[in-house]
C-alpha cells in the first residue's frame, strides 16, 4: 500500500512531561517541603546535596470520580473454575470485604495504596529547602553592586571613538574594497599593456594608412584614463574603519565570604557541634544558591581563636574556658586583610552553648557593634544549649535591637529545631 | 509449521524464490521496519481491512513514558494530574515494577503508532501488525468510532485545546484554571450525550465557533436566569412544577456548560474541551475486549500469513509466539496474578472462535449461530468488528466453547447473604446465563453509576440536584462527597445528589454539606 510514513522521533525532546511534572510539585509543594524538612534532619552532613524520596498520602492526590461503592448484589464473571458448580456457596471471609469483587481502587503498581511515592532532584530538593527564604539585605547588596560594570568584547562596529580603532580589520577591509573596485581595471591595464608592447614591437609598415599610430594613441589614452580611475580608488575609506565593540555587562555581586566561628571549648559535646555542623551547611548550601563563588572561612575558639580547615574545625577537640571576644578578633582581622567588604558580601554564623567568660560578653558585643555588624550582610547567632542563657545571650539581645536588619539570634536546643530556626533567621523579610 | 523445520536458515543467494525471509537477526532498522511493514500491509490488504494511512515514530522509553501520562493524546494541556502519572510511570519503570507498552496508537487520521526503540524486530513488527493494521482498522470501521470520534480532526483539535488553556492560564493565573480543569476531570465520565450523535470535532471550526459562542453564550444564560425571579405571575401550581431540565439529563458537563449561572466565558470553554475529550474517549471504554481482541487477532493471522509466504522465520515465530502467549494468558481465578479479566484474551478468544465457527462449525455452532455457522470468516469478523460494542458484542459472540476454553463462571455477592453464590458456570444450563452476566459486566452504565441532572431549583436557591439510580442496591463510593465537591465548584450553587432507588430515597448527599438540624 505504501501510505506508512515512519519516523525517528527520538531526538525529540523527551521532557514533553517536565511542566506538567512541575505542576504537580507545584499543587503538593506542602507535602514535599515537609518531607524536605524531615530529611534534612535525618540525613547526614555530607549527602544533603541529592534528590530525596517524597511520599504523598493516596488520599491527598486522589481524583474522585464517580463509582460505585461495597455493598448491594453484584455479580461477577471470573475465568479458570475449577470445581464449582451453579448454586455452590463459599462462606464470605470474616469482616465482610475481601473476595476479590474488583471493585475500589487496586494500586497500580502493587505498591502500598496510602503513599504515592516520587522522586525529586537535587535541584528540587535545594529549591524547597530554600522557598521562602531570602538573605536579608541581598536585595540591597544587589542594588549597589548593579553599579560594577564589566566591559566584554562583543564583535566589531563601523562606528566609534579612534581609540577604538582596529587597524588590521580596517586595513584588511580597505584592501579588499580596492580589489573589489580596481581589480578588473587592473586586469584590462595589463591586457592594454601588452597589446600596446605588441604594437610598439611590431615592424613598421611603410604604408601611413596602416601605421600603428593612431591605434597606440588610443590604447595610450585608454591606459591613462583606467589608470586615473584606479588611482581615484582612496587607499582607505571611511566605510572600511572598523571599530572594536565593547558592551557593559553588569557585576553581579558574584562572591560571598561566609565567616563560621564555633566554640570548641570543654562544655561544647559533639552533639552541639553537629548541630551547628548542621546549621553552617544549610547556610553554605543557601548562599551557594545565591553566589558564584564562595569563601568559607572557620573560626574556632576557647580562650584563644584560630583559623583552621573544615575538619579541624569540626572534629578536634580542646579543653578550656571560653572567650568568645578572640574569635571576633580575629574575623575582624580577616576581613580587613582578604575580604574587603567593598568587594565581598560577608556572612556570619556564630555557634556556641552559650559559654563566655562574664567579663568578655560586654567586648563581645562592642567588637560586633563597632567593627563587625557595618562591614557584613547578616551576622546569625545560634546559641545551643536547652538551659539557661548566660550573659553573651543578653548581652546580644541588646544588639539585636540595635541591628535588626543585620543582626539575629535564636536557641536551638535539639537537632529538629534547626532547620526551623534556620528559616525563622533567613525568612524572607516583609519589604 | 513442519515444512519450516528443516529450513531454518535463508538460502545465502536466495534462489529459494518462496522461501526468503525478511531478516534473520533481530536489530531493527528503519530499512527494514519500512520492508516489514510493506509486507504486512500487503497480507492485510488480502484479508481487506480496511486503514487510514500510517504514521510509525520511533520513541524512547523516556518519551514512551512522556506519552504514557498523556492517556496517549500526542499533544495536551498542562495538568499536575499528567505529572502525577508521569511520576508514577517513570518511577514505576526505572525500579522495574513494570515495563512499558511495546506500543501506544492513537486514533486519528493519518493513525498515529508509537513504537519503542527497545523492542526488537520482530516486536516491532508484531506491533506494527497489531496496531497499525488492527487498531487502526477498529478506528476506521467500528461504528462507534464513526460515530463519536474525527479521527482527522483530533490532533488539530488537541492543539486548539492546548492553546486556550496555555491562553487561560496566562490571562486568569494557573491556579484558576486548575481548579477548573480538576473539576471537569471528575465529571469527564459524564460529559457524553449517549444517544445523540455528537457534532465532529475540527479545530478550525472549534476556533471560529468558539469566539461566536464567546458572545451570545452569556446572553443565553442570563436569559435563562432572568425568567427567574418574577414570582407574580407563577400563582398557576402546574407552571411552578415545571421541572428544569425537563427531562433528566445525563450529559452532566453539557449542561453545566450551558447553564451554570456564575461560570465566566473561558470556563465554559474549558468545561466544553474537557467535555469533547470525554467524548473522543467514549468509544475506547466501550470497546476495550473488541479493540484488543481485534488487534490481537490480526497481529496473530497476519503474522502467521507472513510465515506461509516464508517472509519470516522459525526464530521470529519463536519470539513472536512467546509475545503472543504472554499478551493472551489469562491468570485463574485463584493466581495472585489475577486481576479480573484479560480483555485481549478474551476478545481475542471470541474473534478466533468465530472463524472456527464459520470454517469448521459443529453441531453445537449451528444450534447457537445458525445465521453465521458455515458462513464467510472474514466478512462475519467484519461484521462483528463495525456493528456492536463490547456489550453487545459479547452477548451476540460469545460461544459456548469459548466459556468452556475459558472456564467462566459467575459468582454473586449480595450484603444481605454471608455466603458467595456461584450462580451459572460453563455448563449447558450456564451458557446463557453467564452470556448476560458477562455482557452486563461491560455495558458502561452497569460498570458506572448511573447519574442524571434531575432538577435546578430555578426559582429559589438556584439549587442542582442529580439523581443516582442504583442497580441492584449498589451505592455511591467513598469519593462521591469529593466529586459533588467539584460540580458545587462549577454550579456555583448548592449541588444536591439523591439516590432514589424504585422510587424511594435510599441515601443523599449535599454540597455544602447540610447542617443536622434541618429537615
Amino acid at each position: 500500500m505504501g501510505m506508512t510514513h515512519v519516523v525517528d522521533r527520538r531526538l525529540n525532546g523527551k521532557n514533553k512531561s517536565a511542566v506538567n511534572r512541575e505542576r504537580f510539585l507545584r499543587r503538593y509543594r506542602h507535602h514535599i517541603k515537609k518531607a524536605v524538612a524531615d530529611a534534612v534532619q535525618r540525613r547526614s552532613i555530607t549527602d544533603i546535596e541529592r534528590g530525596e524520596n517524597v511520599s504523598i498520602p493516596t488520599r491527598d492526590i486522589e481524583e474522585p470520580i464517580f463509582h460505585h461503592g461495597q455493598g448491594g448484589r453484584r455479580e461477577v464473571v471470573h475465568p479458570g473454575n475449577q470445581e464449582f458448580v451453579a448454586g455452590d456457596t463459599i462462606p464470605k471471609p470474616p469482616g465482610g470485604g475481601g473476595g476479590g469483587q474488583g471493585q475500589g481502587k487496586a494500586s497500580p503498581d502493587g505498591e502500598g495504596m496510602d503513599e504515592f511515592a516520587f522522586q525529586i532532584t537535587q535541584e528540587e530538593f535545594l529549591d524547597f529547602l530554600f522557598d521562602d527564604l531570602e538573605l536579608p539585605n541581598l536585595a540591597r547588596k544587589k542594588l549597589k553592586d548593579t553599579d560594577a560594570f564589566k566591559y566584554v568584547r562583543s564583535g566589531f562596529t563601523t562606528q566609534g571613538v579612534p581609540a577604538k580603532l582596529d587597524v588590521v580589520r580596517s586595513l584588511r577591509g580597505a584592501h579588499a574594497r580596492r580589489l573589489g573596485l580596481g581589480g578588473a581595471r587592473k586586469k584590462k591595464i595589463r591586457e592594454l599593456e601588452e597589446q600596446l608592447a605588441d604594437l610598439k614591437s611590431a615592424p613598421e609598415d611603410l604604408d601611413p594608412a596602416f601605421s600603428h599610430e593612431d591605434q597606440i594613441q588610443v590604447l595610450e589614452e585608454e591606459i591613462a584614463r583606467l589608470k586615473a580611475n584606479v588611482r581615484r580608488i582612496p587607499f582607505i575609506d571611511e566605510i572600511d574603519l572598523r571599530y572594536r565593540q565593547h558592551r557593559k555587562h553588569p557585576q553581579p555581586a558574584t562572591s560571598a565570604v561566609m565567616f563560621c566561628l564555633m566554640d570548641v571549648s570543654g562544655s561544647m559535646t559533639q552533639m552541639h557541634k553537629d548541630i551547628a555542623k548542621r546549621f553552617f551547611i544549610l547556610l553554605y548550601l543557601f548562599l551557594k544558591k545565591n553566589y558564584k563563588k564562595i569563601d568559607v572561612v572557620f573560626i574556632r575558639h576557647h580562650t584563644s581563636a584560630k583559623e583552621v580547615d573544615e575538619e579541624e574545625f569540626f572534629y578536634s577537640r580542646e579543653t578550656g574556658g571560653t572567650i568568645v571576644s578572640s574569635a571576633l578578633k580575629l574575623m575582624k582581622k580577616i576581613v580587613e586583610s582578604r575580604y574587603p567588604p567593598s568587594e565581598w558580601n560577608i556572612y556570619a554564623a556564630q555557634a556556641s552553648d552559650g559559654d563566655n567568660w562574664n567579663d568578655d560578653s560586654p567586648v563581645c558585643s562592642k567588637i560586633l557593634a563597632d567593627s563587625i555588624l557595618p562591614l557584613v550582610q547578616y551576622y546569625a547567632y545560634i546559641e545551643i544549649t536547652p538551659q539557661d542563657h548566660q550573659m553573651l545571650w543578653y548581652e546580644y539581645e541588646k544588639i539585636m535591637e540595635r541591628f535588626p536588619q543585620s543582626f539575629a539570634m535564636q536557641q536551638i536546643a535539639d537537632p529538629g529545631e534547626i532547620y526551623p530556626v534556620f528559616r525563622q533567621l533567613f525568612e524572607r523579610k516583609a519589604a | 509449521m513442519t515444512d519450516m523445520m528443516d529450513r531454518p536458515d535463508v538460502p545465502e543467494n536466495g534462489h529459494v524464490g518462496d522461501r526468503q525471509p525478511i531478516s534473520t537477526s533481530s536489530e531493527w532498522t528503519f530499512d527494514l521496519i519500512r520492508k516489514y511493514d510493506d509486507e504486512i500491509a500487503k497480507c492485510a490488504a488480502e484479508f481487506g481491512l480496511d486503514t487510514y494511512p500510517n504514521q510509525i515514530e520511533v520513541i524512547s522509553a523516556e518519551q514512551m513514558m512522556d506519552a504514557y501520562s498523556s492517556v496517549g493524546m500526542p499533544v495536551g494541556y498542562h495538568h499536575w494530574s499528567f505529572g502525577k502519572q508521569f511520576l508514577s510511570t517513570s518511577k514505576g519503570y526505572q525500579r522495574g515494577q513494570m515495563g512499558l507498552a511495546y506500543e501506544i496508537v492513537i486514533n486519528s487520521n493519518p493513525c498515529i503508532a508509537y513504537l519503542m526503540e527497545e523492542n526488537t524486530l520482530p516486536m516491532q513488527a508484531l506491533v506494527i501488525a497489531h496496531a497499525c493494521y488492527g487498531h487502526n482498522s477498529f478506528f476506521k470501521g467500528n461504528y462507534l468510532f464513526r460515530t463519536w470520534t474525527d479521527a482527522s480532526a483530533i490532533i488539530d483539535y488537541l492543539v486548539f485545546a492546548r492553546h486556550y488553556v496555555a491562553e487561560c492560564e496566562e490571562r486568569h493565573g494557573v491556579d484558576a484554571v486548575e481548579q477548573i480543569l480538576d473539576s471537569c476531570h471528575a465529571l469527564m465520565n459524564y460529559g457524553v450525550d449517549r444517544y445523540k450523535r455528537p457534532a465532529p470535532i475540527s479545530a478550525v471550526e472549534e476556533q471560529r465557533r468558539q469566539q461566536e459562542r464567546e458572545e451570545y453564550q452569556q446572553r443565553r444564560i442570563n436569559d435563562l436566569w432572568r425568567t427567574i425571579p418574577r414570582l407574580d405571575d407563577d400563582e398557576d401550581p402546574v407552571k411552578r412544577q415545571r421541572r428544569f431540565p425537563e427531562e433528566p439529563q445525563e450529559n452532566i458537563l453539557y449542561f453545566i456548560e450551558k447553564n451554570a449561572p456564575l461560570l465566566e466565558t473561558w470556563q465554559r470553554e474549558i468545561v466544553r474541551i474537557v467535555r469533547k475529550l470525554g467524548q473522543y474517549f467514549y468509544p475506547q471504554r466501550q470497546t476495550q475486549v473488541m479493540n484488543e481482541g481485534w488487534a490481537t487477532f490480526w497481529h496473530y493471522t497476519l503474522t502467521h500469513k507472513m510465515y506461509e509466504k516464508g517472509l519470516v522465520n522459525d526464530g521470529f515465530m519463536l519470539e513472536f509466539l512467546q509475545s503472543h502467549t504472554a499478551v493472551v494468558y489469562q491468570p485463574p481465578f485463584n493466581s495472585p496474578w489475577y486481576s479480573g479479566l484479560n480483555p485481549y484474551t478474551l476478545g481475542f478468544s471470541i474473534f478466533m472462535d468465530l472463524r472456527r465457527i464459520c470454517e469448521n462449525p459443529t453441531d453445537e455452532d449451528r444450534e447457537w449461530f445458525p445465521d453465521i455457522a458455515g458462513t464467510d470468516w472474514l466478512e462475519t469478523l467484519h461484521f462483528a468488528m463495525k456493528n456492536f460494542k463490547d456489550e453487545s458484542f459479547i452477548q451476540q459472540f460469545l460461544s459456548p466453547k469459548v466459556m468452556r476454553d475459558m472456564k467462566l463462571f459467575a459468582i454473586q455477592n449480595d450484603d444481605q447473604e454471608d455466603v458467595y453464590r456461584v450462580t451459572a458456570i460453563h455448563d449447558d444450563p450456564g451458557y446463557r446465563i453467564l452470556r448476560e452476566k458477562l455482557a452486563r459486566q461491560y455495558n458502561l452504565s452497569y460498570r458506572e453509576p448511573n447519574i442524571q441532572v434531575w432538577n435546578v431549583n430555578v426559582r429559589g436557591d438556584r439549587s442542582l440536584t442529580l439523581r443516582h439510580i442504583p442497580v441492584d442496591r449498589v451505592p455511591l463510593g467513598d469519593e462521591t462527597e469529593e466529586v459533588l465537591r467539584h460540580v458545587h465548584r462549577l454550579w456555583g450553587f448548592d449541588v444536591h445528589l439523591e439516590s432514589v432507588d424504585e422510587g424511594t430515597m435510599v441515601e443523599e448527599y449535599h454540597c455544602p454539606p447540610r447542617e443536622l438540624e434541618e429537615d
